[in-house]
């Protein structure tokens, strides 16, 4: 299969051309590099887990974060990240069928599967950007505190999240925009939330069945498990704390709880997205080798299973981000 | 080059005629511990999320098991680490394992002492 293998130096154990491990040189090295990048993500998943044990009482519930599927209104926890994951499996199994037709010379096949492939994880990445655009845009909006705490709100009557834009008042403001035709010195503003402090404060007074949520996570008795809901009166106590309206989720601040659950989301599903992407580009340039007959030539599809490695590693890697951003 | 591959799963309860046929095989499988886990965590039945193991919640260490086995059955059937010879398998298996878990054990552990702090040490951080 190792077309540098040469014959004569088989019965010298150290003049080179062995494969004590019965793997190729490039097969063994896409190992070798799996290995490292699997323990890069079991540093990012474990820093991960060290935040969250650090913040255990007050860190988000992911069931209540992630509940949009597209196209779709309502509340749909988890559906639409188990359907990404199966996307995936799915696309790794077209790769493992690509690389089994590789192993039975069939061209044909191959390049039926690789397509399939690419349009699998084409589709996920696509997910993986909408998930992202849902996240940073926020579905209620929040307060957060001087401690850096968030507030969201919640409907009494119904006990269900309140957003922003049900119970705040509008007030009339003598704000005015500083524009780069008045100054010399000039900033962009910058993001700007929709409503002002004053307005979610007023418009909670004026509102008697709207209640605060706190972060805290109620640690037993029958509620075990959700977050703590103020009373009305505690709620118009703990709204004076107030110092920011929060909406969406970026770098620095999170509408959704803790900042730090935000910078993970970020980071570890971006680093993982950045490999699907980067596995789609690998798998695009085989495609066309295969098209152009390059392995066929060569005798053999070994840079398919090499490829493929890579692919079901992508895989394997959000199996664990799935387990341990989404369900634990 | 391993063309022949071994074409049994679970211990060899499962046999299956070609390599095609295992990897849909497996695929079933895999979507079906998938379906379990999204079930369960939507349900999150009482008596899981009530009793705990080690400080964990059964639900979590439930979550955690059908993951590692997910993992082994990617790596095993997919990327055809059965078919490997035993000295890749264990030189590419056992090193992240060993790793990830030393450090595992080390953050947690860290983490869970910080907790401590934040809650019993008189230290203002919710104001």
């Amino acid at each position: 299969m190792n077309s540098t293998v040469t014959t004569d130096t088989k019965e010298k154990v150290w003049g080179g051309g062995n494969q004590p491990l019965n793997a190729s040189y490039g097969k063994l090295m896409m190992w070798f590099f799996l290995v490292s990048d699997a323990l890069t993500f079991s540093g990012f998943l474990a820093a991960y887990g060290f935040s969250r044990f650090k913040f255990i009482e007050t860190w988000p519930i992911a069931d209540e974060v992630f509940t949009h599927v597209p196209f779709f209104h309502g509340n749909f926890p988890m559906y639409y990240v188990a359907f990404m994951t199966f996307i995936l499996i799915m696309s790794s199994v077209t790769m493992v069928l690509a690389v089994d037709a590789g192993h039975n010379m069939k061209k044909n096949s191959v390049t039926w599967y690789l397509l399939l492939t690419i349009i699998g994880g084409a589709i996920f990445v696509g997910s993986q950007a909408w998930e992202w655009a849902t996240f940073i845009k926020g579905d209620y909006g929040a307060v957060e505190t001087r401690g850096g705490r968030v507030l969201q709100f919640v409907n009494s009557d119904t006990g269900e999240r309140a957003a922003l834009a049900d119970f705040a008042r509008t007030m009339p403001t003598t704000r005015e925009a500083h524009e780069r035709k008045n100054g010399i010195w000039y900033y962009d503003e910058g993001y700007r939330p929709s409503y002002s402090l004053e307005e979610v404060a007023s418009g909670l007074k004026a509102s008697p069945n709207i209640v605060i949520r706190t972060e805290a996570i109620h640690q037993e008795g029958e509620s075990q498990g959700e977050k703590t809901v103020l009373s009305r009166e505690a709620s118009l106590e703990k709204i004076k704390d107030g110092k920011l309206v929060v909406e969406g989720a970026n770098l620095i601040r999170n509408e959704y709880g803790s900042r730090l659950f935000a910078d993970f989301f970020f980071f570890i599903t971006g680093f993982h997205g950045f490999h699907v992407f980067s596995g789609v580009i690998f798998n695009l340039i085989i495609f066309f080798n295969v098209i152009l007959g390059t392995y066929e030539r060569r005798g053999h599809y070994e840079m398919v299973e090499k490829v493929g490695l890579y692919w079901h590693f992508v895989d394997l890697v959000w199996v664990f981000v799935f387990t341990f951003f989404y369900l634990v | 080059m391993a063309h022949e591959h071994k074409l049994e799963i679970f211990r060899g309860l499962v046999k299956f005629k070609s390599n095609t046929q295992k990897i849909w095989g497996v695929l079933i499988f895999l979507t079906i511990v998938t379906a379990v886990e999204v079930a369960l965590g939507i349900t999150k039945p009482e008596f899981l999320t009530d009793n705990s193991f080690l400080a964990m919640k059964l639900l979590n260490w439930i979550f955690i098991i059908l993951t590692l086995v997910k993992a082994y059955y990617i790596t095993w059937d997919f990327m055809h680490m059965r078919d490997e010879k035993s000295s890749l398998r264990r030189a590419v298996v056992w090193t992240p394992i060993f790793l990830v878990f030393y450090l595992l054990f080390i953050l947690l552990f860290e983490a869970d002492y910080i907790y401590g702090v934040f809650k019993d040490g008189f230290v203002a951080w919710n104001f």
